[in-house]
C-alpha cells in the first residue's frame, strides 16, 4: 500500500506543477483533473473510500466538467495563451516559489521529527461519515445548505430575467 | 508462491472479463442492426457469415485498416485522449458489477455504487474533450450539449439511487442484490427505476437522447472529426455503456442473479439482455426531442420526482415497523 501511496502522491504533485505551468487553459484543467484523481487515490489508500469516491464524483466529475464547459463556451485560443505567457514572466515565480519553499521546509521538519507517521489502520466507511455529518457537524452541513440555497435562488433569478428580456 | 498465484489469477480474471466485454460490445453492433432491421421490416446485415454475424469482423478489419488521421487543426494530444476516456471509464465501471456472487471482475467494493457514479461522471470528459479538441463548430456544439445533458442527468441518476441505498443500507452492489432476495426493488422503488433508466439513456447519449450527436443538425456531433479505430473506440464505448446501464439496472432494481430454476448467471444474462434489447427498441420507436424539452424534462419533472421518492421512502421506512 505504501508504494501505491507514493505513486499517487507523486502523480498529484507532478500534475499540479504541470497545471500551474501550462499556458493553455484546457490543458491546465486536464492536469488539475488528473491531480484530483490522484488525490482521490491517496484518500483511498489512507482508508477513506467514501471521501475518495466523493472527490471523484464532485470535484473531477462535476466541478471540473463545468470549468471545462465554460472554457469551451468562451473558446479562448491562441490570444489567451499568448497573454498567459506574457503574464508568467520568470520574475513572477519568485514570490510563490519562496512561499512554497517555506511550506516544504515546514513539511520536511515535521516528517524528520516523525510527526507525519500516522498509520492508516482503520477504514472509515460511508456510514461513519454519514453519522459524523448528521451528528456533531450538523450545523456545518446546514450552513453549507444555506449557501447552496442562495446559489439556487440566484440562478433561478438570473434565468428568469433573461427570459423576460427576450 | 500462493500470493503470486493470486495475482496471476486476478490478472487473468481482468483480462478475460475485459475481452468478454469487448467481444460482446462488438457483437451488440450486429445485434442492434439486425433488431433494427426486424423492427423496421427489412433484413439488416445478413451477407457476411451465418445470419451476417461476421459483419462484426468485417467492420473491425475495416476500421483497423483505415488511415489513423488527426486533423491538422485539432489539439492532437487531447484528440487522442478523448476516445480512450470514453472506453476506459465504462470498462472500469463494468468491473464492479457482480454477475453472480462469484462472477465479477472486482466484485466486492464497499463503495461500489459510488464508483459507478464516479466513472459515469468522468465519462463526460470524453464527449466534452472530443468536441473541444476537434476544433470544429459542430463538434463543439455537440460537446457542449453532451456536457450539459450528462451533468444534469447525472444529478437525477444519483438521486434516484438514494432510495435503493436507503432500503439496502449499503453501497456494495453484492449486498444490494442480496437484499432483493424477497422483493425486487423495481416494486418499492418504481420511480427510482424509471428515473435511473432515463438517466442512463441520457448518460450513454443513446436515442432518443442522442442530441450531442444529432445527425440532422450537427453532422455527427462531438465525433464528427473522428475516423478509423478512434471512432471505433467511441462506438465500442457507447455499446459497453449500454451494457453497463442494463447491468446496473438489473443489479439495482431487478434482483440481479435471483430467479427460479435457471442458474444465477443465466438470470443475470437474461435480464441484462432484455434491457439491452429495450434500449434498441427505444432507438427504433421514439423520435428525438428538442434540446430544451430534454433539459426541461430533467429539471422540471425528474428532479422533483426523485426528491419526492426519497422523501416518501424515508417516511415509510421510519413509519412502518420492522425492517422495511
Amino acid at each position: 500500500m505504501n508504494a501505491m501511496f507514493a505513486i499517487a502522491a507523486g502523480i498529484a504533485v507532478l500534475a499540479t506543477v504541470m497545471m500551474i505551468t501550462r499556458p493553455s487553459a484546457v490543458h491546465a484543467l486536464l492536469y488539475l483533473t488528473v491531480s484530483l484523481l490522484a488525490v482521490a487515490m491517496v484518500f483511498f489508500v489512507l482508508g477513506a473510500p467514501f471521501a475518495a469516491a466523493l472527490e471523484v464524483i464532485i470535484y473531477a466529475g462535476a466541478i471540473m466538467v463545468l470549468f471545462v464547459f465554460v472554457v469551451m463556451m468562451l473558446n479562448i485560443g491562441g490570444e489567451a495563451e499568448a497573454l498567459e505567457n506574457d503574464w508568467l514572466k520568470p520574475a513572477a515565480w519568485i514570490g510563490p516559489s519562496v512561499l512554497a519553499l517555506l511550506l516544504g521546509l515546514e513539511l520536511g521538519t515535521l516528517a524528520a521529527r516523525g510527526g507525519l507517521a500516522r498509520s492508516a489502520a482503520t477504514v472509515i466507511g460511508p456510514q461513519a461519515v454519514g453519522i459524523a455529518l448528521t451528528g456533531p457537524y450538523m450545523l456545518a452541513v446546514e450552513i453549507a445548505s444555506f449557501l447552496l440555497l442562495a446559489a439556487v435562488v440566484a440562478a433561478f433569478h438570473l434565468g428568469r430575467a433573461v427570459m423576460r428580456g427576450v | 508462491m500462493s500470493q503470486s498465484h493470486a495475482i496471476v489469477a486476478g490478472l487473468l480474471n481482468v483480462v478475460l472479463g475485459l475481452a468478454f466485454l469487448m467481444i460482446t460490445a462488438a457483437l451488440l453492433t450486429w445485434v442492434e442492426r439486425r433488431l433494427l432491421g426486424f423492427f423496421q421490416d427489412r433484413p439488416g446485415p445478413n451477407r457476411v457469415g451465418p445470419f451476417g454475424v461476421l459483419q462484426v469482423a468485417a467492420d473491425g478489419i475495416k476500421l483497423l485498416f483505415k488511415q489513423d488521421w488527426i486533423p491538422p487543426f485539432a489539439d492532437a494530444g487531447v484528440f487522442v485522449l478523448a476516445p480512450a476516456i470514453s472506453m476506459i471509464t465504462v470498462m472500469l465501471a463494468m468491473a464492479i458489477i457482480p454477475a453472480t456472487p462469484l462472477i465479477g471482475i472486482i466484485g466486492d467494493l464497499n463503495v461500489g455504487l459510488l464508483f459507478f457514479l464516479a466513472m459515469s461522471g468522468l465519462s463526460v470528459y470524453s464527449a466534452v474533450l472530443a468536441g473541444w479538441a476537434s476544433n470544429n463548430k459542430y463538434s463543439l456544439l455537440g460537446g457542449m450539449r453532451a456536457a450539459a445533458q450528462m451533468v444534469s442527468y447525472e444529478v437525477f441518476m444519483g438521486l434516484s439511487l438514494v432510495g435503493v441505498v436507503m432500503l439496502a443500507g449499503s453501497f456494495n452492489l453484492t449486498d444490494i442484490v442480496r437484499s432483493q432476495r424477497h422483493m425486487w426493488y423495481v416494486v418499492p422503488q418504481f420511480l427510482g427505476f424509471i428515473v435511473f433508466f432515463l438517466g442512463g439513456i441520457a448518460e450513454t447519449h443513446r436515442l432518443p437522447f442522442d442530441l450531442p450527436e444529432g445527425e440532422s443538425e450537427l453532422g455527427a456531433g462531438f465525433h464528427t472529426e473522428y475516423s478509423g479505430m478512434k471512432f471505433g473506440m467511441f462506438f465500442v464505448g457507447e455499446y459497453i455503456g449500454i451494457m453497463l446501464i442494463s447491468a446496473m439496472t438489473t443489479v439495482l432494481f431487478l434482483g440481479g442473479w435471483y430467479g427460479p430454476v435457471l442458474p444465477p448467471f443465466m438470470w443475470f444474462g437474461i435480464k441484462t439482455g432484455l434491457l439491452i434489447c429495450f434500449f434498441i427498441l427505444l432507438r427504433a420507436a421514439l423520435p428525438r426531442p428538442r434540446y430544451d424539452q430534454l433539459m426541461a424534462l430533467g429539471w422540471k419533472l425528474l428532479l422533483p420526482l426523485t426528491l419526492l421518492n426519497i422523501l416518501v421512502t424515508g417516511a415509510l421506512m421510519l413509519g412502518l415497523p420492522g425492517p422495511a
